[in-house]
């Protein structure tokens, strides 16, 4: 009885540590389906994932986000560009970079001005970025 | 057994009230409303969040903490340039440390990235300090928004977040409950501080904290907060 008593205090403990936890949060929505995005880009960061490892959990991330209904974040596909410009694959970069523009105009200027780097060191030698 | 002392229902009650204090205490002090009348005026729809400085002896600081700050930013409302394309972009140009970054006149990052605002963020505290018997995991950063139009400063704020968040608050038993899962979340993670930055990040940098940024344009939430009254 007693033991039963304290286990229940245990989960009660837990969820209202969790609650404090989360601060002011209340429940809540999110706008985004993030999936694994932000471990990956840690893992990117930290050299500690491939190109093609990030790649292969992203894309399985798009179709789990278009079975939600919800977007991908700001940054999702254009790290997708990234990640296919490193593996060269310039096809798919393109069609990442686009999804990202197409998702969020706000992005337009950047990825164009990152296209026609492109573009130049095409011409020249360098690198995709 | 402490708990003997207790009539079981009576300590529930007893424990709902301190956590509701709690809530309470931590959500809702504020003691000067902010200033947002700059933030209003400029309204930024996204965000350049430039690769944070680390003032913290761990190299692993910037980049931790870098790549957990979309969340809070985008959630809260506002388009985040890619955090990796952004460091790869620096890093092209024969930037490749967070303090050269910084350095980046504010009308070039306008001209490159087509942003409304730059986030320039310090990491003060990264890491884990070992006392004694115990030892903690702290986050502390501060950021500072500015708008690449007008290049005036829209907001400012800090926060830290630690493993040991409780340990020593009073009421004492809030800070238990508070450090048995906080130690939980860690047993399961190799890395500490990076979990812990992901706390920092999201008290530092979403809308809804005291204080906070206000909501940006894809949130349902935009204009309606930041002191009713302008």
């Amino acid at each position: 009885m007693k033991r039963f008593s304290l286990t229940r205090m245990a989960a009660g403990f837990a969820i209202g540590g969790a609650v404090l936890l989360s601060g002011c949060a209340s429940t809540h929505q999110t706008l985004y389906y993030w999936g694994d995005y932000q471990h990956q880009v840690y893992g990117h960061f930290a050299k500690e994932k491939s190109p093609e490892e990030q790649i292969a959990k992203l894309e399985a991330g798009l179709e789990k986000a278009r079975a939600s209904g919800k977007r991908v974040p700001p940054g999702y596909n254009a790290h997708l560009g990234i990640l296919f410009a490193l593996s060269e694959h310039a096809d798919q970069m393109l069609k990442y970079f686009e999804a990202e523009k197409k998702l969020y105009p706000e992005s337009t200027a950047y990825i164009d001005f990152l296209l026609r780097k492109f573009e130049n060191d095409k011409k020249g030698a360098g690198n995709a970025i | 057994m402490p708990f003997d002392m207790f009539n079981v229902s009576a300590f529930k009650t007893a424990l709902l009230v301190v956590l509701a204090a709690g809530l309470t205490t931590g959500c809702a002090t504020q003691t000067k409303p902010y200033d947002y009348t700059a933030f209003k005026e400029s309204r930024p729809a996204s965000i350049l969040v430039l690769p944070p400085i680390n003032n913290s002896p761990d190299v692993a600081a910037t980049y931790s903490l870098f790549s957990q700050v979309t969340y809070p930013l985008a959630e809260s409302g506002y388009y985040v340039f890619p955090v990796t394309l952004v460091d790869e972009t620096f890093r092209q140009n024969g930037l490749h440390n967070p303090p050269e970054m910084h350095e980046v006149s504010l009308k070039k990052l306008r001209e490159i990235f087509g942003a409304d605002s730059a986030l320039y963020i310090n990491i003060k505290q990264y890491g884990t300090s070992y006392v004694v018997v115990t030892s903690e995991s702290r986050v502390t950063a501060e950021a500072r928004l500015i708008d690449l139009r007008s290049e005036q400063v829209l907001w400012t704020g800090s926060a830290t977040a630690s493993s040991a968040e409780g340990r020593n608050s009073s009421g004492g038993l809030v800070g238990m409950l508070v450090q048995a899962i906080v130690s939980q979340i860690l047993e399961s993670s190799m890395n500490q501080s990076h979990q812990i930055a992901g706390i920092t990040s999201s008290r530092l940098l979403s809308a809804d904290m005291p204080n906070g940024i206000l909501f940006g344009p894809y949130s349902p939430k935009y204009k309606t907060d930041g002191n009713a009254r302008p």
